[in-house]
């Protein structure tokens, strides 16, 4: 009976994900002529270009994960200690920007961080450097705004995940003779180690497949897999080619996402099982 | 048998919390004695846990002392006090077994493995879960996280051990059994105790005496007996046990009447003119319709209005004047004269005027 009433979003899910990713799995296997081959495979094994553009790409999501975790734990740490109601109002200059084009803030990145941006000026100005230093065009500008982008992603479940720590647990810690970094490193932390778990992952498998923000601030030279991908169909016109990318790129995802789950007992995480 | 080194006493002077304009705790002093079991009795908001909390050191007090022996504490962080704590919640932590929360205190005290894991063990079998050591807290009952709490707060041996309502978690026959343990537990080890409750029979069943506490004040600090058969004020005799409380007008000689009915002779050496006679229900009994009054007994009479069979004990609700009702409990043994009565029915009712309870009214 309540089968039935999931039958619809199931018909959803097989239409606009099983299929068209059936297809793509499809014309990955085929090749210029229209004939069933694993060429597209072939040369990605063959060019060494394919294996850099991987390599970018997994170089660029594993730092931006790791900028969103240096900025965002403490964030997190800051809105749990505040009233109920304070953090709202933080936690609302973490996400207004989530509501602003994605587009709208790369561009602004770009306005901000270039040569005779307002970054660079006003660090000339204090005395910070003294000519201007090249921001953006290249993996700094990109891991910028790819961090600011991806930061709610780590917040908002780590955020959590702090809240759901009970203040007892800090309290008892105390009175059974831990100082306050004892309390934090060994309650504070490991209880909220889930919540940035699930969060890094979040951000690690959205930056996998981003397109606009590397392709803008990162000047043709920070080249990931989607772009990549769109390079491919622009010139080419290689659908199987592009499909291939688009096929490992996920492989490589889900073996990724799979380790971890070996490693970090993803699905105690996920599913909120302990 | 003070063992000053299993015990501290606490003195606490002065010690007065404010929160806004609210007095969670107005000038208070306490002393309790070093093995003493001592609990915070008071309705919710009287500012029993905020007292608890300043002992622990988890708020910090406008103004006051708190003491350990002689050394001042009201400065010192929690982590310094050395107190055991049992919480409501048990804030045991989750990411740890049951071994490696009650070994936490020990880890932090760079006590040795060997004797670190001697000592869980005692502890675990001293609240009788030696073979749960391995166990996730989630894979705990309610009495057996209870267990493990306390544990977790005596292994490192304090002086002091302090307890938030740590039973009112559990239901009422596992609460009645723990209440047994935990005075046993208490015997044991000869630790100064502070347990806050607002449940009136647990501080009756546990204590060596109770502090009374209403409105951040103590109302009464005596022995269960004490508090129970000489309440000291109408707030004390109503949340202790159950009680009703008839006014009584003094006459020119000094002798106290309830509207025509002489109660007690001789109170002439106090100011109040009001006075509160507090009746406890078993205290009353009932009378034969030939019996009179007399120089020991005292003699209500009133129409029952309702009868409630409670398994044990019986009880019912006596109209004795428009104003006033007195409750009577009796034993239900097969031939108790309880069976013969039915609401609308008159009855007679006793008191001994050795066991009659009488306090001033507080002038309003």
């Amino acid at each position: 009976m309540l089968l039935g009433l999931a039958a619809p979003s199931i018909l959803i899910i097989i239409a606009v994900i099983m299929i068209p990713l059936g297809w793509l799995f499809y014309l990955s296997l085929i090749g210029k002529g229209g004939e069933f081959s694993l060429v597209n495979y072939q040369k990605m094994i063959e060019y060494k270009s394919y294996a850099r553009v991987y390599l970018t790409t997994f170089e660029v999501s594993f730092l931006t994960t790791l900028v969103c975790i240096l900025i965002g734990y403490p964030l997190a740490y800051f809105l749990a200690q505040l009233p109920q109601r304070m953090a709202g109002i933080f936690m609302l200059t973490v996400l207004l920007p989530f509501w602003t084009s994605l587009l709208v803030r790369t561009y602004a990145w770009l306005v901000l961080l270039q040569k005779k941006g307002l970054l660079n000026e006003f660090a000339i100005q204090i005395g910070l450097w003294e000519t201007p230093v090249k921001l953006v065009h290249n993996m700094t500008g990109t891991l910028i705004g790819m961090a600011h982008i991806m930061l709610p992603f780590l917040v908002l479940p780590l955020y959590g995940a702090m809240r759901r720590i009970e203040p007892d647990l800090m309290r008892a810690a105390a009175n059974l003779g831990a100082k306050p970094v004892q309390v934090f490193w060994k309650v504070f932390f490991p209880m909220s180690l889930p919540g940035m778990v699930a969060g890094s992952l979040i951000v690690f498998v959205l930056c996998l497949g981003f397109y606009v923000t590397p392709a803008v601030l990162g000047g043709g030279r920070v080249v990931m897999v989607a772009t990549q991908i769109t390079a491919i169909l622009e010139n080419q016109f290689n659908w199987g080619a592009a499909s291939a990318l688009g096929v490992v790129l996920l492989i490589a995802t889900l073996i990724i996402l799979y380790l971890a789950g070996r490693l970090l007992k993803l699905d105690n995480i996920l599913f909120g099982r302990n | 048998m003070i063992d000053s080194s299993k015990a501290l006493p606490i003195v606490i002077r002065g010690l007065t919390k404010k929160y806004g304009s609210l007095y969670a705790l107005d000038s208070v002093d306490l002393d309790v004695s070093s093995g003493e079991f001592l609990t915070l009795l008071g309705p919710s908001g009287s500012g029993k846990t905020t007292l608890l909390m300043a002992i622990a050191g988890f708020n910090r007090p406008d103004s006051g002392s708190i003491r350990f022996g002689d050394t001042e504490m009201i400065l010192a962080p929690p982590h310094r006090r050395e107190v055991g704590m049992v919480f409501q919640n048990y804030a045991l932590f989750p990411h740890m077994t049951v071994a490696e929360n009650i070994a936490f205190p020990l880890k932090l005290r760079r006590i040795g493995s060997k004797e670190s894991r001697q000592r869980v063990d005692e502890a675990l079998s001293t609240v009788q879960l030696s073979d749960l050591g391995g166990r996730r807290i989630d894979q705990l009952s309610g009495g057996q996280m209870q267990r493990v709490a306390l544990a977790r707060a005596f292994v490192f041996r304090p002086r002091i051990l302090l307890m938030d309502e740590p039973l009112s978690a559990l239901d009422k026959k596992l609460r009645e059994q723990m209440q047994i343990e935990l005075k046993q537990l208490h015997r044991k080890l000869g630790v100064t105790t502070v347990y806050v409750t607002h449940d009136q029979r647990e501080a009756l069943t546990m204590s060596d005496r109770i502090a009374v506490i209403n409105h951040g004040r103590f109302e009464q600090i005596e022995t269960p007996q004490a508090i129970y058969n000489a309440p000291a004020n109408p707030f004390v005799a109503d949340f202790i046990g159950e009680s009703a409380m008839l006014p009584m007008k003094r006459n020119s000689s000094g002798d106290l009447f309830y509207q025509d009915l002489l109660i007690a002779s001789d109170y002439s050496e106090l100011s109040d003119e009001e006075w509160l006679l507090v009746i406890r229900p078993e205290r009353l009994f009932a009378v034969q319709d030939s019996t009179p009054a007399s120089d020991q007994t005292i003699i209500f009479t009133g129409v029952i209005t309702e009868f409630v069979y409670q398994g044990e004990t019986a009880f019912a609700l006596v109209s004795i004047s428009d104003q006033h009702n007195l409750s009577i409990r009796f034993g239900t043994d097969s031939s108790g004269s309880q069976n013969l009565m039915r609401t609308g029915d008159t009855l007679r009712l006793g008191l001994k005027r050795s066991e009659t309870i009488i306090i001033p009214k507080p002038s309003t």
